[in-house]
This record gives C-alpha cells, structure tokens and sequence, in this order.
C-alpha cells in the first residue's frame, strides 16, 4: 500500500514555508481561502494516489477534531 | 398544454380470476407496470416463467420523467426484443457544454466507442420506453397485463403470498408462489408491510420543464452552474425526441413547489435562458425533491422488491430506471432457475447481496453529485467554485466537476457466485463484470456478440484445446443439462465445422480479443444476465462445471446447509 511520506521531503523546506507565506501576503482572508483551496486542490492533483490523499485527509481531520476537544 | 405525445389507454379487462371462488394461484405476480415491472415479465417470459403484472393505471408514464437510458439497458431492452425500437426513437449527444457563470468553461465529446451495437446512451421520454415495453410484452403470451387493477394488500410468508385486488368490479384475492413489487418509490406495498427503504433527504427542489421548441437549436447538453439568467442554482438543457427539451431548474428549498408549476411563473424563468424571441410551448412541468435511499433487504419472505421501491437515487446521473433494469436482469434468471428445479433457493438471496451492491454504488454516485451541485456549507462552496473556476484552464480539474456520473453496469465484485481468477488476465472483464460488447461475424448472423449471450449460461472459448477435451468440454455441459438445459458454447475463430455442437464466431476485427483479452487461449463462462461467472486461460471441463455451479448458489447452499 502506497504510503504518505511523514519525514521531510522538501528539496528546500525554508523556501516552500517563505514562498506560501508571500502568496498570502496583503490578502483578504475570503482570497487566503481562494488562494488555499486552488493550491490542495492543485497539490492533491499532483499526488493523484487516493489512498495517500486519504491518508492525507484523516490526518488533517484529526488535528482540527483534537483541537476543538482541547477547547471543550 | 400542448402535447408531442399522446398516452395511449390501455383497456381495463375483468379476468375470470374475478369471479372465482376461491383465489386463483399464479407462479409469479408483479405489481407495477412501470419500467421495472414490464421489464421483470418480459425478463420472465424468455425464460419461461408466465406472469401476470397489475398496474393501478391504464396508461404509460405521464410525463417524460427518466429520460436517459444508458448503453445497458439499451443491451437488456435489446435482449427483451424492445431495444431497437428505443435506439430509433431516442436522441443520442455527443457534446457536453459546461457554464460557469457567464461563461462556458469547457466542453467535452462523448463521441462513442465505435464496434458497439448500441451507443453510450440516449435521450428517450420515459414514456416511449414503457410504451415499447408494453408493445412487446403484448407479444409475449406468458404476459397477462392488467390495467387498472389495484393491489391493496398484501401478505407473505415463506410459501408464498396474498394479494387482495381492488378493480371497477369490485375487490378480489389471488394467491402466488413470488410477488414482485415494482410499485415505485413511495411504494405502498414497502409500507403496508411495515419496511422501509432508508436514506438521505436532499433539501432542495428541481423544476422539470418539457419544452417543445420548434426552431434549431444544437442538440447538445448544457449545464450550468451558477447561470446569470438562473444565478447561484444549477441549470440544465437536453434534448429529447419529438423537439421536446428538457429544463432542469435548481430551485432552492425556500420554494413554493405549486407556485412554480405555474405557466406564469415558468415563462420568464425560460425566457431568461433561452430569449424572448424563442419559439416554444411548454408540455410538462414537475417540481420534485430527491432522495438516496434503499431497503435493507430487498426480499421479504416471496415477496421481492425490484426498482424504485428497492433503491432510490437523484436523478443525476440517471442511474434510476437503469440501475432497476439492472437489478431485473439479475432477478430474472435466478427466479427462473429455482422455480424449475434448476437450482437451490439460496441463489434468490444473492439478488439481495449483488444489488444490494450495485444500489449502494448509484446511491454513492449520485450523492456525491448532488453534493457538489448543492455545496453544504461555505468551505464545500469555496472548494465547488474554484474547481469550475480552474477547470476553465487546467484540464485536471474538469476531472472533479461532477453534473452527475454517466451510469454504468455494476460489477459484482466479490460476489459468492463469483469463481476469482486463477489465470493472468486484464481487469477489464473480470469475474462478476457485465459483458461488453463486440462485433463478430457467423453465429446467428446479428453481427454482435451481446445478441449470442443470456438466457442461458454461454462458454466462450479460443484457443487449440484438440478435439478430445472439446468432446469432454461437451460430454460435461451435457451432464450439466438439470442446471441449465441451453448452455450453448461458443467458439471464436476456430476452424469452422471440425465438431457439432457449437456456434462458431468470427472475431474479424480482433476486437472481442482485445476487449476480452482473449489472447491466445481463454475460456470464458457467462450468466444468463451476460455477466462473467468465471475465466480461465486453459480448458478445464471440471473447472467449468465447478464454476457454474457455484454461479447457481450451489456451493452456497452446501456451506448454508453445513
């Protein structure tokens, strides 16, 4: 089974996190949205495999429902 | 309303069963002469099975409703004699226009796969469909059509069932060995007897308006998402027969559904789309909500559900009328087979198990295409629209826009009538796929390999097997005569006339090797349905006998019985 890679994989991981943050310079946060949703939608795209993109998203899921559990 | 179509008047006709004494028995009664219904007897009758099928009206559809027939049904219709007349009647498309706003962001042509007999799909009012139906079962003298015969109760258990009929003349009983109800979604006879079919409310509401529009006007199907003339709600136009077009407005779930059936009320709602200069009348208009919904079981004692009343999708997709095709194509032959002896009655339980599967997937397909029509919260929208918005100049994402998923036949995947592949095939045909179809020459002339399978099991074999192990092939497909006493076995170009006893093809195009992988040894065993039982790439007499067996829920009644 195809696995999602969880160690760094970035060729360069500073330039990507910088590069992110300008795209969403002096944006509103409905075009930050935008800008987001056309970036996973790009990226997963690129990943294609569902399997990994599935891995992808429970993970993702999981951070938002622990984080509303610590608020509670 | 003017009208393109009249709806013929079927006669109500008193039976003598009216007058008996004591209820009159049947082998099997089906309740509902809509598409599922007339298809299940005329499933039936080829195999021989009479039936009498009531229905509580006495005409066809009333309205266009299920207008997209996919390129199965049209191969199951094809198989109960009443396709050709639906492929001459109904409109087939190729392009497919998506909007955006004002914008059109991309097209596609579905141009068909040549070397099928019939094309991906047409557009054909749901009435024609029935009417065709109607017009062959009319021919088929194990049919007995009852207009205007009403069901109003019913009882079942595992002997049998009740029926109390309610006529002009009066109420009267019958008695029968199956029951199957094909009485539509809201199924009075589910709820009589106290089942349900579960699932998802949609809230939203779509007005259907049939439009009949003389002037030229492409015949393309046009989507729009969002369309300045119907802004924020999805829209779609699509051709019928007769110059009928149909109009799909999302309406929203704040609408006043009688309120919108009106003529008053439809006129500018048309005249945004299309211009006040346009020509056209409107002949029909339905304001609906949909659901996806099933039965937990769709048999109860002998009482069978089949269509509608069994599972229910929205209608993107059109996967309603011909996911219930699909479910009395399975039907049929089973029932046959256990009623004649030919098989345990444990197979009637895998009708449940494989339709139970193939309803989950048009329930599956549809859902997700509703849910991107109608985005459940901001974030889904967000995502809704930058998807239309980037497919307008990246190609990956018109993979995403989902105006309804074409149907296609399910495969049985995982079925206990299943034998799993022990040769190296393509997946394409695997175990438990519906058979697609190829042209050939020979055989019985037709020209298809689809019109040299069903009713009956069919091996399909190529290959240099020497003329000892055919006599076996043959020796044991005979011994097989108490499952099915048609098995007709099938040899692709083979050297004509070297044996009796088989029906020789030609695969002049070599495109029955290539869609069947057939390389250069293959053996295939099919199911009166034209699903693939079983496969291998050597000819095993004792395989085959195997594996029809267990396609005829032998094996699964030696494990029940264990």
């Amino acid at each position: 089974m195809s696995q999602l890679k969880l160690e760094p994989n970035f060729s360069d991981a500073d330039a990507f996190y910088a590069a992110l943050a300008d795209i969403h310079r002096d944006r509103s946060p409905g075009e930050s949205e935008q800008i987001n949703a056309r970036l996973i939608l790009l990226l997963a795209n690129q990943v294609g495999e569902q399997q990994i993109l599935q891995q992808a998203l429970d993970i993702a899921g999981r951070t938002t429902s622990e984080k509303r559990h610590d608020k509670r | 309303m003017p009208s393109s179509y009249t709806n013929p008047d079927y006669p109500y006709v008193h039976s003598p069963d009216q007058d008996a004494n004591d209820p009159v028995h049947h082998p099997v009664i089906i309740v509902g002469g809509g598409p599922a219904g007339l298809a299940a007897a005329m499933d039936l009758a080829l195999q021989g099975i009479k039936t009498v099928v009531l229905d509580d009206n006495n005409t066809v559809s009333v309205g266009s409703r299920a207008i997209c027939l996919a390129k199965r049904t049209l191969e199951i219709c094809d198989r109960y004699g009443c396709g050709q007349a639906m492929l001459d009647k109904g409109v087939t498309w190729n392009l497919g226009k998506v909007y955006f706003g004002e914008e059109q962001i991309y097209e596609f042509n579905l141009l068909p796969e040549p070397d099928h007999k019939v094309p991906a799909f047409i557009n054909l009012q749901q009435y024609y469909m029935e009417e065709y139906m109607v017009n062959r079962c009319l021919e088929m003298p194990e049919i007995e059509l009852r207009w205007l015969h009403k069901v109003s109760r019913v009882s079942t258990d595992d002997s049998g069932a009740t029926i109390v009929v309610e006529t002009r003349d009066g109420e009267y009983r019958m008695t029968c060995d199956y029951l199957l109800v094909a009485d539509g979604a809201n199924s009075p006879i589910r709820t009589s007897l106290g089942l349900e079919s579960k699932g998802q409310i949609f809230e939203d509401r779509f007005l259907i308006a049939d439009i009949i529009m003389k002037a030229d006007f492409p015949a393309e199907r046009r989507f729009w998402f969002n369309a300045p003339f119907h802004p924020d709600q999805s829209t779609l136009l699509h051709k019928q027969a007769d110059n009928v077009w149909r109009i799909d407005f999302q309406l929203g779930w704040d609408t006043d559904p009688e309120e919108e059936k009106k003529i008053e009320n439809i006129r500018p709602r048309v005249e945004a789309m299309l211009g006040v200069d346009r020509e056209w009348e409107l002949e029909w208009a339905s304001v609906y909500t949909f659901r996806c919904r099933k039965m937990d079981s769709f048999i109860h004692h002998r009482v069978f559900f089949i269509g509608d009343s069994a599972h229910q999708v929205s209608p993107f997709g059109a996967r309603g009328a011909n996911g219930a095709l699909q479910s009395v194509e399975n039907l049929g032959w089973k029932l046959a087979a256990v009623m004649q002896g030919r098989a345990p009655q444990s197979l009637l339980q895998t009708y449940d198990t494989e339709r139970q599967h193939g309803a989950r997937e048009n329930i599956l397909n549809s859902t997700r295409a509703t849910d991107f029509m109608t985005p459940k919260n901001a974030v889904t929208r967000v995502f809704r629209d930058t998807v239309l918005d980037m497919s307008r100049e990246y190609p990956f994402a018109r993979a995403l826009v989902n105006s309804g998923r074409l149907s296609r036949p399910c495969t049985y995947e995982d079925s206990p009538l299943n034998t799993a592949d022990t040769g190296d095939f393509e997946p394409g045909m695997r175990p438990g796929s519906a058979c697609t179809d190829a042209p050939v020459s020979g055989g019985n002339g037709s020209g298809w390999l689809l019109n040299h399978l069903g009713n009956h099991f069919s091996v399909m074999l190529k290959g240099e097997f020497g003329t000892a192990r055919l006599k076996e092939l043959q020796d044991s497909i005979a011994s097989l005569a108490n499952r099915d006493e048609h098995i007709e076995i099938l040899r692709v170009d083979a050297p004509r006339g070297d044996s009796t006893g088989f029906v020789y093809l030609t695969d002049d195009k070599g495109l029955l090797a290539q869609r069947y992988d057939l390389g250069r040894s293959a053996v295939y065993l099919i199911r009166p349905d034209q699903h693939v039982a079983a496969r291998w790439r050597e000819l095993d007499p004792t395989a085959i006998a195997g594996a029809l067996e267990r396609a005829m829920g032998v094996e699964a009644d030696v494990e029940q019985a264990a």
